[in-house]
């Protein structure tokens, strides 16, 4: 299950930075999307990846972080999804103003002279 | 066992939070109602703030004051905590939030919408940065800040303002997933956020640990770094600040401190002294960073053909400044550096502020056409009618404009009267204490850049003072509202009180810094007792 959950995040961070590179603003918005997937899964993983646990321990068992599922992680990405979830629709916002007000798509706001 | 003034903790918070709620609520009509909230929130934070540095630097109690939210123990609970650094951000905040609030209220508040509530959004993210004591509230209340900064940042609309907002959010949106991955890389391998926690356990940890550790503080510090606009990261700063409306730029100015406050709170206190074999990990490179930064920074001053950008570079050479000083990691100078921080900052603020009274009513474009007639030699035929204008008195207008602008480039530039110098000397007489032999070529470099950046500095205020006062060619004065430039003239008075009255000052920095290089008091202070459970029994409660 690690290697494919590292795959997962290897293969989101890359295509992520990639689209973070490209000179127009969709692409940009989809490599943020990507990446902040990517980072959200990371930080998931950081608790312990294992199925079929629960956060909260039986009443009685001894507390061991091999039983459980280790709830912190879970909670920072709850709070992470809906930041960058806000922080996404407003970057799309000042995305299309700036289509409006410069009637491009290039992140500088005007094409490059070819 | 609480009381009241135990609650004043997290008032600065709270206040911005339902100030900016309630002016959302009230509506963007009754722009006068909520001009009127925003100035008591504004002034009841300045009155807060003043009474928390008070509390904070009474001798009769631990410098440390510890909220913990919903009363849990330390190592579950939110806390925030109040020690002397985050008082003196606090304070400064708001006196740069009254300042930049007034001014707004003449002009710039009417410009687009919703001003006041992420005016306060912005504060209470500021003011949430300072206090808290764990990292991903550090996160959270980072991305409070940066939200409303975008906002204030594209404040008044504009191609322009888009354009550079648009880079502006890109960045810092890139920055937080760094902020993120890196918190999280710490908390998978130390298990703990709280800042007193991390302090105690990164000292424990394993060899094969450590590296991991120290990574994830990397990928942090970038993402501060990114903030503080160090120089192969800043590169989005300059535009930014000059394209962001004046009162928000003013109160950019301290958004790029925040970086600084960060670096400083986490640094000293994870790899402190007391870290073990991590003790002091990446000093070096804030030195070098700083180094280039404010090499950076003064050629930028130099180049620059835009007053605005010019206040751009200056930020950048603080920003330099402040790296390489608390970089050296010596108590003395980390205090001489909080000192430069509080008086740079109100300089710059009130820069920002100053410019846009001056470039008011000139047309588009001069400073360009004025530095290229400089360089070409051209249109230096004198005036005709010269013998004229002879004898005209000075309006009172520009004669404070002149005198404001004269009196932030004694600061920036860091030339005697002025609280700049004084700044500068607290950080580099403690590094020359030693006998000369035994100085290191950092502290040589040090003492250079300082040197030649206040020297850019000079120069280019120079020549934006000469465009803007003395070539003024078409005569016209500005028209200035005292609540403009009232502002400006109260930021460059606490300058001046700075340099009339140091010796409190310094001694507060001195006290700040020595309890920021032994973070003992501040780990005992949000974890008393300190019987720290192990950590597999920490969840199971």
């Amino acid at each position: 299950m690690e290697a494919i959950v590292a795959l997962a995040i290897g293969v989101l961070t890359g295509s992520g930075i990639w689209l973070l590179l490209r000179p127009r603003t969709f692409q940009v918005i989809m490599g943020l999307s990507l990446l902040s997937y990517a980072v959200n899964l990371f930080i998931f993983s950081t608790g312990g990846l294992r199925t079929g646990a629960a956060p909260i321990i039986e009443r009685g068992a001894a507390g061991s972080l091999a039983q459980y599922a280790d709830p912190t992680p879970q909670a920072l990405v709850l709070t992470a999804i809906v930041i960058s979830f806000a922080t996404t629709a407003l970057f799309l916002v000042v995305l299309l103003a700036a289509r409006g007000l410069t009637g491009t798509d290039h992140v500088d706001g005007r094409e490059r002279d070819r | 066992m609480i009381s009241w003034m135990d609650h004043l903790t997290i008032a600065p918070i709270v206040i911005p939070l339902l100030a900016g709620t309630l002016m959302i609520l009230i509506g963007e009509r009754r722009r006068g109602l909520n001009a009127a909230l925003g100035l008591t929130s504004a002034i009841a934070l300045l009155i807060l703030a003043a009474m928390l540095l008070w509390m904070a630097d009474s001798a009769d109690n631990t410098a440390v004051r510890t909220y913990r939210l919903g009363n849990w123990p330390s190592l579950f609970a939110i806390v925030l905590v109040l020690d002397r650094l985050s008082a003196l951000m606090l304070l400064l905040t708001s006196v740069l939030g009254v300042a930049a609030l007034v001014f707004s209220l003449a002009r710039w508040h009417r410009v687009g919408a919703h001003f006041h509530p992420l005016f306060q959004f912005q504060l209470m993210g500021l003011n949430g940065a300072f206090l808290t004591g764990d990292l991903f509230n550090l996160f959270v209340f980072f991305e409070v800040m940066l939200a409303a900064s975008y906002g204030l940042a594209l404040h008044g609309s504009g191609a322009l303002r888009v354009r550079a907002g648009l880079h502006y959010i890109i960045i810092n949106l890139t920055a937080s997933l760094l902020f993120l991955i890196g918190v999280s890389v710490i908390y998978g391998i130390a298990g703990t956020l709280n800042m007193a926690d991390l302090a105690e356990r990164i000292p424990a940890l394993a060899a094969e640990d450590r590296a991991l550790v120290e990574t994830g503080a990397a990928i942090l510090g970038v993402a501060l770094l990114i903030k503080t606009a160090m120089w192969p990261l800043g590169f989005w700063l300059p535009t930014t600040y000059a394209a962001a409306s004046a009162p928000a730029a003013a109160i950019l100015s301290i958004l790029s401190k925040v970086g600084i406050y960060a670096v400083l709170r986490l640094w000293l206190l994870l790899f402190g002294d007391a870290a073990g074999a991590s003790a002091g990990v990446g000093g070096f490179w804030l030195l070098i960073g700083g180094l280039l930064t404010i090499a950076f920074g003064s050629v930028a001053l130099l180049a620059t053909q835009n007053t605005a950008r010019l206040a751009g570079a200056t930020v950048l050479v603080s920003s330099g400044t402040l790296l390489a000083a608390i970089g050296a990691g010596q108590v003395a100078v980390t205090g001489g550096a909080l000192f430069y921080l509080v008086s740079s900052v109100l300089a710059i603020a009130s820069f920002f502020l100053l410019i846009e009274l001056i470039e008011r009513g000139r047309d588009l474009g001069a400073d360009v056409l004025a530095v290229t007639r400089e360089a070409f030699g051209e249109g230096d035929d004198e005036d005709l009618d010269e013998g004229e204008e002879v004898g005209v008195a000075i309006p009172a207008t520009t004669a404070i404009l002149g005198m404001s602008f004269m009196g932030c480039a004694l600061v920036l530039s860091g030339l005697p009267p002025l609280s700049g110098f004084l700044a500068k000397f607290a950080i580099l007489a403690p590094l020359f204490g030693q006998s000369v032999s035994s100085l290191s070529a950092t502290t040589w470099a040090l003492l250079a850049a300082l040197v030649v950046s206040g020297m850019a500095t000079i120069i280019a205020m120079t020549r934006a003072g000469i465009d803007a006062f003395w070539v003024s060619s078409d005569g016209t004065v500005p028209r200035v509202r005292l609540t403009e430039i009232g502002p400006v003239v109260g930021l460059l008075a606490l300058g001046v009180a700075l340099a009339v009255k140091p010796a409190p000052v310094l001694q507060y920095m001195q006290a700040t810094a020595q309890s920021l290089h032994a973070p003992q008091d501040y780990v005992r202070g949000v974890l008393p007792g300190r019987e720290l459970p192990p950590p597999t029994a920490g969840g199971a409660r």
